[in-house]
């Protein structure tokens, strides 16, 4: 089974972002990048379940600017064995994406999509849903757990009350959750090995998607400040303000 | 405009989720409801008494008991022939609905929103809580999920909604529901909790944790959370975490205990009214959100406040 997995560039989750004061975004003008988390998760379940001998090939995509190439190779240092590259220089929605994907996956015909459930940067967590309702197929959200068993996969989500285990056809659309697994460090020799892999350029035209954004952005301004309250000195105190709060 | 909302529920009551999105609902047009699941006629009833709730759709068959995406999504996108928008609760079932509803739509979800601006614009946080976007949806049908903590919650009595059965496609035969692991819990659910407390790594171990802050929460009738390094080091179960991969909470007081205030977690808290931190070191970033800081030992300060309370 061949196995697709999407990989977005991001703001790297240590940076702290910056609104532009025009109010036009964040800037990410001289920003660490890297892989999304989750996506990184993805990548690191996929190599497992070759490991297992469950998935024999491993092929990572990636929708962006030319720079989104770094991101593709360090899923190719961590294991997958080719990469995708759809380069596109303007931000794409979820919707735009899912449509992308869709006709990666109907070029490729992986029997499993695996992905993260969510960008840190948009915050959307929609794509691997909206991909999975346009070709017609099942959707694993907020994965913990994924197992292969035969024409089938199980996958324990994440849900609110607890955990859920649902079972789900192939080809079948899965979004990783934090607690998946823990994502590999790509040792030395094999980001060397990894610029020598096979890495496709493509454009959304190739696959006949328009990206025109649905939605208009009209203002990205700073969340409203928290000022720092006053602290008290003994646990007395902290009684009393509670009492006052009308909580204890 | 006409409103669809999706119904949050366990097939016999109303999730509270459901009450802050027909507040979000009702600022766009007329609200109707969607109850789908199986033997929930009881959930319409109570669905239709929420106030201003215009008509409740019951779809009442085995193949939405469980709320399964592949068998409800299509449900949604039949309905929205006659709705102008599609709301649901910014829940893990909302956000595993909704964008495969707008996808069958065509359209581009707006998800988490936190306020609407007009009948079209919403504001909605993005990196993690550390921005605002405000945008405006150019498609012709609008689905949106809706963050609970953001919206006062519609009154739970007063409404006197119709009720109307109705049929989709059913079973789409792709997914089956396995089992469900819940948490067995006496207290308030997180996201709804009047007063949070929630520990963090500084707690050392489960049973630290079990001896020290269940008993504070006992206290205050509080629900108990935790942070992404607690739940990481196994103090506890991953449905406590609050941050931006976990709950993201509003509570009127949400007492931080060991927790340093990363961001990922300062994104699940800082909407709360006032919010407390105990923390050995006074240069934790807690402490710059907090309103009212103790800092101490909190294996020290935890027993006593427990014991003065």
């Amino acid at each position: 089974m061949k196995i697709l997995v999407p990989v977005k560039r991001v703001i790297d989750y240590n940076v702290r972002p910056r609104v532009k004061p025009d109010g036009s975004g964040v800037d990410l003008a001289n920003v660490k990048m890297s892989m999304n988390p989750f996506d990184e998760i993805a990548v690191e379940e996929a190599i497992r379940l070759r490991e297992k001998g469950a998935a024999t090939e491993i092929v990572a995509v990636s929708i962006g600017p030319a720079k989104a190439q770094e991101t593709l190779r360090t899923a190719l240092a961590m294991g997958a064995d080719r990469a995708i590259l759809v380069q596109c220089d303007d931000e794409v929605e979820p919707l735009a994406v899912a449509k992308i994907l869709k006709g990666v996956v109907e070029e490729e015909q992986p029997g499993m999509v695996l992905m993260g459930k969510q960008a840190i940067d948009d915050d959307s967590n929609q794509t691997g849903q909206m991909l999975a309702a346009l070709l017609g197929r099942p959707q694993g959200t907020f994965a913990s757990k994924v197992e292969i068993e035969g024409d089938h996969v199980s996958v324990t989500r994440e849900v609110d009350g607890g955990l859920e285990t649902v079972r789900l056809a192939m080809p079948a659309v899965v979004t990783a959750d934090l607690r998946l697994n823990e994502p590999r460090y790509a040792s030395l020799p094999n980001i060397m090995k990894a610029k020598s892999k096979p890495l496709a350029n493509k454009t959304p035209a190739d696959y006949g998607v328009d990206t025109t954004p649905r939605l208009r952005v009209t203002h990205v301004g700073e969340p409203p400040v928290r000022q720092a309250g006053q602290k008290v000195g003994s646990v007395d105190e902290l009684v009393e303000k509670l009492k006052a709060l009308g909580v204890a | 405009m006409k409103t669809l909302v999706l119904v949050e529920h366990d097939n016999a009551v109303v999730k509270d989720a459901t009450l802050a999105t027909v507040t979000a609902a009702a600022k766009l047009g007329e609200v109707h409801l969607l109850v789908a699941g199986k033997g929930c006629r009881a959930v319409a009833d109570a669905a239709a008494k929420i106030a201003g709730v215009g008509k409740v759709h019951l779809a009442d068959d085995g193949a939405y008991e469980h709320q399964l995406a592949e068998n409800v999504a299509p449900l949604v996108a039949g309905l929205m022939e006659h709705h102008d928008a599609f709301l649901a609760p910014a829940t893990t079932t909302g956000k595993n609905i909704a964008p495969r509803v707008a996808a069958l739509l065509d359209v581009m979800q707006v998800s988490e929103i936190i306020a609407v601006e007009g009948e079209r614009t919403f504001k909605r946080p993005i990196y993690a809580g550390n921005a605002i976007a405000t945008v405006e949806s150019t498609d012709p049908k609008l689905v949106i999920t809706v963050r609970g903590t953001a919206f006062d919650k519609a009154a739970a009595e007063g409404g006197s909604g119709s009720i109307e059965e109705v049929s989709g496609p059913g079973d789409a035969g792709l997914s089956s529901f396995v089992s469900l692991d819940a948490e067995a819990s006496e207290r308030p659910e997180l996201t709804s909790a009047r007063v949070i407390v929630s520990g963090g790594r500084a707690l050392k171990d489960g049973e630290t944790f079990q001896q020290l802050i269940i008993p504070l929460a006992d206290k205050l009738n509080a629900a108990v959370g935790a942070s992404r390094a607690a739940v990481d080091a196994g103090y506890v179960p991953n449905d406590y975490q609050v941050g931006q991969t976990g709950k993201i909470v509003a509570p009127e007081v949400y007492i931080a205990v060991g927790i340093s205030g990363a961001i990922q977690h300062l994104a699940g808290m800082k909407d709360s009214k006032v919010i407390v931190a105990i923390n050995k070191d006074e240069d934790a970033p807690i402490f710059q959100v907090a309103d009212i800081g103790l800092v101490a030992d909190l294996f020290q300060a935890v027993p006593e406040l427990t014991a003065k309370l």
